[in-house]
């Protein structure tokens, strides 16, 4: 090489060192810039990220079918009136061999919540939660911020079903109680024990009912509400129907029984054919005494109306669950001058009944009216325990008022009862 | 057999709807579902019987021209008609702008109503005569009964403007009718709660057997 050229290359080195020098100081200095700027951004996530929540725990649901996890948590420290957060999202993720799966929101509640209920899960399979507090607001832009901060995971979990609820306890106790009294007075008086009944007014007008109806020559309509055969006032008035069938037929009276439900229409018809059979007149049962009207309240108000009106029945029993068609259906027939007897447990509709008939069977005396009617012992020994159990419970409401009334002990908590 | 085996499905259902009240672990939990859709569906199949009951008793009215068979002739009438026109439809009978729509909102809904508008002259004849102080009850009731309504209007504690806050006839009608009145109401309730378990227990065990047709 000669002296030219290692000139040259002298010149050429050090133009690229150069080169490389201002490269370099440039890329540091670019650098140096980045790094400010995050140093910028950490600043600010800093100061909007709330503390985390804390304390995560997660248990199965009690009381349950399964299928359902408690989480709960410490409020993150930036949880309070003009806080940081804003609300808390719950992260779960199923626990596989040990090894923690991906996590995926199950759910959010807002700030101050303590807890959320994960009624999404399978049985028997683990699954560990987190916690996110947010801080989410939109800045100036109109743009949706969000920061937050991640609790730890809890520890795992899994839900299963349960053998008893045990917030039902009291209501147990108090079944078993109210069961085994009238199971006792049963036994009592299929012994021959003599039980002392008070009288119902209603059912004692019962045979006078009937007995005016055959004398008049005129018909007994029996209206069983607007209740189906699930509801337990129709059943007891199936139970009324069955005796009060039995008396018009001893009293080869007409029984006209309309009906605003199928179901009722079919256990009716059985009812009062037994009723007949029974009292020894099956060839007086015609199949068109009970007979369905229609499902809907007003229309079936009018077609009964109707009927009442034209018929002008003697005698009129309403034995059910009723709603604003009781005053309807008791004005029409108080004006035609019929005997009127009614019974349900709509506190609503008593007040109608009792301004608009002759005697109401009140609540109560509407699932104890068969027994009382019937006369028969063992349905008798039922109405003793119901009323052993009503002194029970007048006991405990006496109880209660004292201990209450002076802030001795928290007695009415032993009765309350979560559904 | 005709009377054990409505007994026998009468307390396997009555008792299993106690035990899932206490029970929450399936197969308990689910009975109560269980047994309500075949409640449903039994019930939705009883709807034939009661549809082809209520035309078989008015044909028969109509064939036999019994007094007042006219009606029965409306109802047969009214049942095709609604029904035909229903069926016509076909699957959105319901929808809006049909004609069972139109029907339903210009003829069925109207009636409902007359129906129900009724109600007020009843409640007004019915209030005559339970408020009529006969006896001292009646007299009571006469009385809260004064003081509820006025007190439910807003003449009521206009009428007693000189009464202070906390003292007009509006805190008098709440009160009678939050203290005394659902006191009663309850006491009403704690009764039928009892009636109602009671009257269950003697379903269940088959001692009231008046709603099958009774016998032993």
């Amino acid at each position: 090489m000669g002296l030219k050229q290692l000139r040259i290359f002298k010149y050429f080195s050090f133009i690229i060192f150069s080169l490389i020098i201002i490269n370099s100081t440039f890329v540091i200095a670019q650098d140096g810039a980045d790094s400010t700027a995050l140093e910028v951004v950490d600043s600010l996530t800093l100061e909007l990220q709330p503390q985390p929540a804390t304390n995560i725990t997660a248990k199965d649901t009690p009381n349950d079918e399964g299928g359902s996890i408690i989480v709960s948590w410490n409020l993150s420290a930036d949880d309070y009136a003009g806080g940081k957060v804003t609300q808390y999202k719950v992260f779960r993720a199923m626990l596989t061999d040990g090894k923690v799966g991906e996590f995926e929101q199950v759910g959010e509640n807002t700030a101050g919540a303590e807890s959320f209920q994960d009624g999404n899960v399978d049985n028997d399979f683990q699954y560990v939660y987190k916690v996110q507090a947010i801080n989410s607001f939109y800045d100036e832009n109109a743009e949706l911020k969000e920061f937050f901060s991640e609790s730890k995971i809890s520890k795992p979990v899994s839900s299963s079903p349960q053998w008893f609820k045990m917030y039902t306890i009291n209501t147990l106790i108090g079944v078993v109680l109210l069961c085994f009294f009238i199971i006792f007075y049963i036994n009592q008086a299929s012994k021959g024990k003599k039980l002392f009944i008070r009288k119902l007014a209603g059912m004692e007008a019962v045979h006078e009912a009937v007995g005016r109806a055959t004398e008049m020559g005129r018909k007994i309509f029996y209206v069983s509400g607007l209740g189906d055969m699930d509801n337990m006032q129709t059943i007891a008035s199936m139970t009324i129907l069955g005796r009060v069938s039995e008396l018009a037929a001893e009293y080869d009276t007409y029984l006209d029984v309309p009906v605003c439900r199928s179901l009722v229409m079919v256990t009716a018809k059985e009812v009062v054919k037994g009723a007949y059979s029974k009292a020894g007149r099956p060839d007086s049962f015609q199949e068109d005494q009970v007979h369905y009207v229609t499902d809907d309240q007003f229309g079936y108000a009018a077609a009964v109306d109707g009927m009442f009106v034209r018929e002008k029945p003697a005698t009129i029993f309403f034995m059910g669950q009723f709603f604003a068609e009781s005053l309807i259906l008791a004005e029409t027939g108080n004006s035609i001058g019929a005997i009127q007897i009614a019974g349900t447990a709509m506190p609503s509709q008593l007040p109608f009944f009792v301004a608009a008939c002759d005697y109401t069977l009140i609540g109560e005396e509407l699932f104890a009216a068969s027994s009382y009617l019937s006369k028969e012992p063992k349905l008798l020994g039922s109405l003793k325990g119901q009323d052993i159990g009503k002194g029970v419970i007048l006991v405990a409401l006496i109880i209660g008022v004292i201990l209450e009334t002076f802030n001795i002990w928290n007695f009415s908590s032993l009765f309350s009862v979560i559904d | 057999m005709r009377r054990e085996v409505p007994l026998f499905i009468t307390a396997i259902v009555g008792i299993s709807f106690v035990i899932q009240y206490f029970i929450p672990h399936p197969p308990f939990s689910n009975l109560s579902d269980w047994f309500s859709d075949w409640f449903s569906i039994i019930q939705a199949c009883a709807i034939v019987l009661g549809a082809l009951n209520l035309m078989k008793i008015s044909f028969l009215k109509v064939k036999d021209k019994k007094p007042d068979w006219g009606y029965a002739a409306v109802i047969i009438v009214s049942f095709l008609f609604i029904t035909i026109i229903g069926l016509s439809e076909g699957e959105g009978f319901r929808l809006p702008g049909t004609k069972f729509d139109w029907i339903y909102n210009f003829i069925f809904i109207p009636l409902s109503a007359t129906m129900f508008s009724i109600l007020a002259f009843f409640v007004a004849s019915a209030s005559y005569r339970a408020f009529r102080a006969r006896n001292f009850e009646a007299t009571l009731l006469l009385i809260a009964a004064f003081f509820v309504m006025l007190g439910r209007v807003p003449i009521g504690d206009l009428l007693v403007w000189f009464m202070p806050e906390g003292y007009q006839l509006s805190n008098l009608a709440s009160w009678v009718m939050n203290v005394p009145q659902a006191a009663g109401q309850r006491a009403i309730m704690i009764g039928i709660g009892l009636g109602v378990v009671s009257t269950s227990l003697r379903v269940i065990l088959g001692i009231e057997r008046s709603h099958i047709g009774g016998g032993e």
